[in-house]
């Protein structure tokens, strides 16, 4: 057995671990990642590729909002490649008068950040987008949206990440992890023990086993967000399209295709880590689709697919200082939808390792929320 | 009902073979087809109100092809037969299919029996996506179904026994062959001679297509290394080097061209299926016991579908599947008929050991492939594009050089670029192309329209 000593280990190579693993190397600490695949191969990089804040819970919007300030905007700086980021706008659909109650809360309350955010009735959809289906009611549109080439994003932070000098193990799973001292072992698969001052948790949908393992019970279920997409069509649909109540999201890319993702019910087996989608699900998405973007019958989907995630019960993820142990800190259970916000995440979580502390207001996202008994 | 029910993909010699023997125990299975008559590829039909004598259509193995259609079409209600149908997905337990004029239906099964066929297996180069380029495999549809030829003067190229199938049907039957080109060299079909002679009459139809092209004045070239295709909108010419290295300029308004078959496996991968590398046929098939038993239960793989070893043993392969399917079940079959099977089997792997000798697949075409060629029409993608990045972000096997570069994610999810995508990927790490693994499959396995008015 190899014995390997880190000043940060890191388990989970998404985007939020691969982030952190690039901020660290920069400021010259000794890091090591790893993760039982490929990086950035998991949820980072099969989910539908929306960047945007719209409709994001209230909690999270300070770290969304220097995600997308200071590295969205910024990925051709950090990673030499701007992974196919646009800013295209996001409207979120109502289907009915109900629907369009929450999105007007949601517009209130979200006005502190700045969104830009825009209402546009039934007249101004038709007349804006001659696409718009039978469901689209009304809709708000918040013009600094967008989306991104999710496939890229985690490997390209991957590839930084190790040019800056971290330690990446692919297809390294961590088996056990556990304290001793002021520090923390950690056993993989193929036999190495690591000896680390600091662990991040970045384990995506396996994110609470890994804090279970510190006495932190999180009530994280897996999540299987349903993906599909359609041959090229000539460009048409400008902004990412999502509805209250999140069954449906759209977009189409610059070269013609449009994905399509649904609510997240694919098929999930933890322990092996393999994922299917229903195919009664993907029949179903496929009506729907087309009652949000009329021109969609008849274009062929050409591929579908899934990938795990973690699903906290209020929705939102768990970012920050463990409830139970020193120089751990989590970032997991993201609901789906935490592509955004992996970037800033990975910023947080470094500052936190070496610093104690983060400029970012985390504080609504700790796991005491779960952990700390009733009052 | 009785017995398991039994869904059959595929209705060429295998799935067809199949369908007659679980009929035949009673069983009625469901047999799910994208074509509108039986028979597969190989004994393709013309369409119904379209009469021409067998002899013109199979030439020597009309017998075969009349017996075949005979047998499944005289099966009548004893199976549930759903021609025009794909199946795009397959998931616990149900066959979710398509028929072609839109209807979505669910079939549930207790076995399946795949016998899905193959495809032409096709390394691109400059100019293969100009009008008029066909694949040898589609040439043949054309002559088979549509009755008519790709071109007026048609050249042909590639390796394997359907160049030489090809080029006699269309001389045969007025078009005018320009030239044969052939990647393989005399040399290779010399040190197969020994394995090709366990082919029989097979073996000696193969020579008798060469000697009467030859007897024609067709040309018939061997170890040439294609160059492009001269045309905008259409073929014009094409370029060649010939085995002494030099070029040829060859006049033509079609090309039909292929490098052998590659098996269609993808429901046999969404089902879960194990797969293998399979050293002589150079390419990925899902395991599969000598029976045909897959490596998932009550999963049965026969034909062309799982590794390629062409009609007469896809037939054999349907018979021994079934009868393996109905050993599983608990019903009594004959051990000597199964035993004579397995012998006639084995003779016929020793005829396709010397098929793959004599006419190899032509890495070298694929490695050296030019990075201004495209390397996926679906998506795009030039071969130069798919090398920078799959290095630059590091892709260590094909899935991941897919994600980085759309190569495989097109309509065709890979089933045409794959072959030529590992080749080049392999040489770019110096590597095996089996080591790069293969791209895995994922529903719809071909187009799904979304329904719904067209707008």
């Amino acid at each position: 057995m190899s014995r390997i000593e880190t000043e940060v280990a890191i388990i989970g190579g998404g985007i939020a671990g691969c982030s952190a693993a690039l901020h660290l190397a920069r400021r010259n600490v000794p890091v090591m990642l790893f993760d039982k695949g490929f990086a950035g191969a998991g949820a980072s990089g099969v989910n539908f590729g929306g960047v945007r804040r719209n409709g994001r819970h209230i909690e999270e919007m300070a770290l969304a909002t220097r995600s997308l300030a200071d590295y969205w905007h910024k990925l051709e700086d950090w990673l030499g490649t701007d992974c196919e980021f646009t800013v295209t706008g996001q409207l979120k659909l109502a289907r009915n008068a109900d629907e369009l109650a929450l999105l007007d809360a949601y517009a209130e309350a979200a006005a502190p950040y700045d969104l830009g955010l825009e209402p546009l009735n039934r007249n101004a959809l038709m007349e804006r987008y001659d696409w718009v289906g039978e469901w689209a009611f009304a809709a708000w549109h918040c013009p600094s949206d967008g989306h991104a080439n999710s496939r890229l994003v985690g490997p390209a932070f991957a590839k930084a990440a190790r040019a800056a000098g971290a330690d990446l193990r692919e297809h390294e799973s961590v088996v056990h992890a556990e304290t001793l001292g002021d520090g923390f072992e950690i056993a993989t698969k193929s036999g190495l023990a690591v000896r680390a001052n600091r662990l991040l948790n970045c384990a995506g949908g396996w994110g609470a086993e890994i804090a279970a393992l510190f006495g932190e019970q999180v009530p994280i279920v897996p999540l299987a967000p349903q993906m599909a997409v359609t041959e090229p069509c000539p460009y048409f649909l400008e902004p990412v399209l999502g509805m209250v109540g999140g069954e449906l999201y759209v977009r189409q890319i610059p070269r013609g295709n449009i994905i399509l993702g649904n609510g997240g019910g694919g098929e999930v087996d933890l322990a092996s880590g393999r994922t299917k989608v229903r195919p009664a699900d993907t029949l179903a998405s496929l009506a729907d689709a087309v009652k949000l973007v009329r021109p969609l019958a008849n274009v062929n989907v050409i591929r579908t697919w899934t990938g795990i995630e973690g699903k906290t019960p209020d929705g939102y993820p768990i970012i920050g200082p463990s409830a139970t142990t020193t120089g751990l800190f989590h970032a997991i259970g993201f609901s789906g939808h935490g592509f955004q916000l992996g970037p800033a995440t990975g910023a947080v979580l470094a500052e936190l390792a070496l610093d104690d502390a983060t400029p970012t207001d985390i504080s609504a996202m700790s796991i005491k929320r779960f952990t700390a008994p009733a009052t | 009902m009785t017995g398991p029910r039994v869904l059959i993909v595929g209705a060429g010699p295998a799935g067809s073979r199949a369908a007659a023997v679980l009929a035949a125990a009673g069983l009625r299975p469901v047999v799910v087809d994208e074509a509108p008559r039986s028979g597969g590829q190989v004994y393709r039909r013309p369409p119904r109100d379209c009469h021409r004598p067998a002899k013109d259509l199979y030439g020597f193995e009309a017998a075969k092809a009349l017996d075949l259609h005979r047998a499944f079409d005289g099966l009548g209600e004893a199976v549930d037969y759903r021609p025009e149908t794909l199946v795009w997905n397959v998931h616990d337990g149900e066959a979710c299919t398509r028929h072609s004029d839109g209807t979505l239906e669910r079939i549930p099964y207790d076995a399946a029996l795949l016998a899905t066929g193959a495809m032409d297996r096709i390394i691109p180069f400059p100019g293969w996506t100009t009008p008029g380029v066909y694949t040898l495999g589609a040439a043949q549809i054309a002559y088979k179904y549509q009755g008519c030829a790709i071109g007026s003067c048609v050249a042909l190229l590639g390796t394997g026994p359907l160049l030489y199938l090809v080029a006699y049907q269309y001389a045969t039957h007025g078009a005018e062959v320009a030239v044969v080109l052939d990647t393989a060299r005399l040399s290779d079909g010399v040190r197969a001679l020994p394995d090709l002679l366990w082919g029989g009459a097979t073996f000696a139809k193969g020579l008798y297509y060469r000697s009467w092209l030859a007897l024609h004045g067709i040309p018939l070239r061997n170890g040439v290394t294609p160059i492009g295709v001269d045309g905008e909108d259409r073929v014009r010419a094409l370029r060649y080097r010939d085995s002494r290295g030099r070029e040829h300029h060859l006049a033509c308004d079609a090309l039909a061209f292929g490098y052998s078959l590659r098996s269609e496996t993808q429901l046999a991968d969404l089902l879960g299926c194990a797969f293998e590398f399979d050293p002589l046929g150079y390419q990925w098939r899902p395991r599969a016991d000598g029976d045909g038993r897959a490596s998932i239960k009550s999963v049965y793989l026969a034909g062309d579908g799982a590794g390629i070893s062409g009609a007469d043993a896809a037939d054999r392969r349907g018979e021994l599947a079934a009868l393996a399917l109905l050993a599983d079940h608990g019903q009594a079959v004959d051990t000597r008929r199964v035993a004579r099977l397995r012998r006639e089997l084995a003779r016929l792997q020793r005829f396709r050991r010397g098929l793959e000798t004599a006419f190899p697949f032509p890495r070298r075409l694929a490695e050296g492939l030019g990075d201004d060629v495209l390397l996926c029409r679906c998506e795009s993608i030039k071969a130069g594009e798919f090398r920078a990045q799959a290095h630059g972000l590091g892709a260590a096997e094909v899935n991941r050089a897919k994600a980085f570069s759309r190569v495989g994610m097109g309509r065709c999810q890979g089933r045409v670029c794959h072959t030529a995508a590992a080749e080049v990927l392999a040489e770019q790490l110096g590597c095996e192309a089996a080591a790069v693994g293969r791209l895995r499959g994922q529903a719809p396995i071909k187009p799904l329209p979304i329904p719904g008015q067209g707008s």
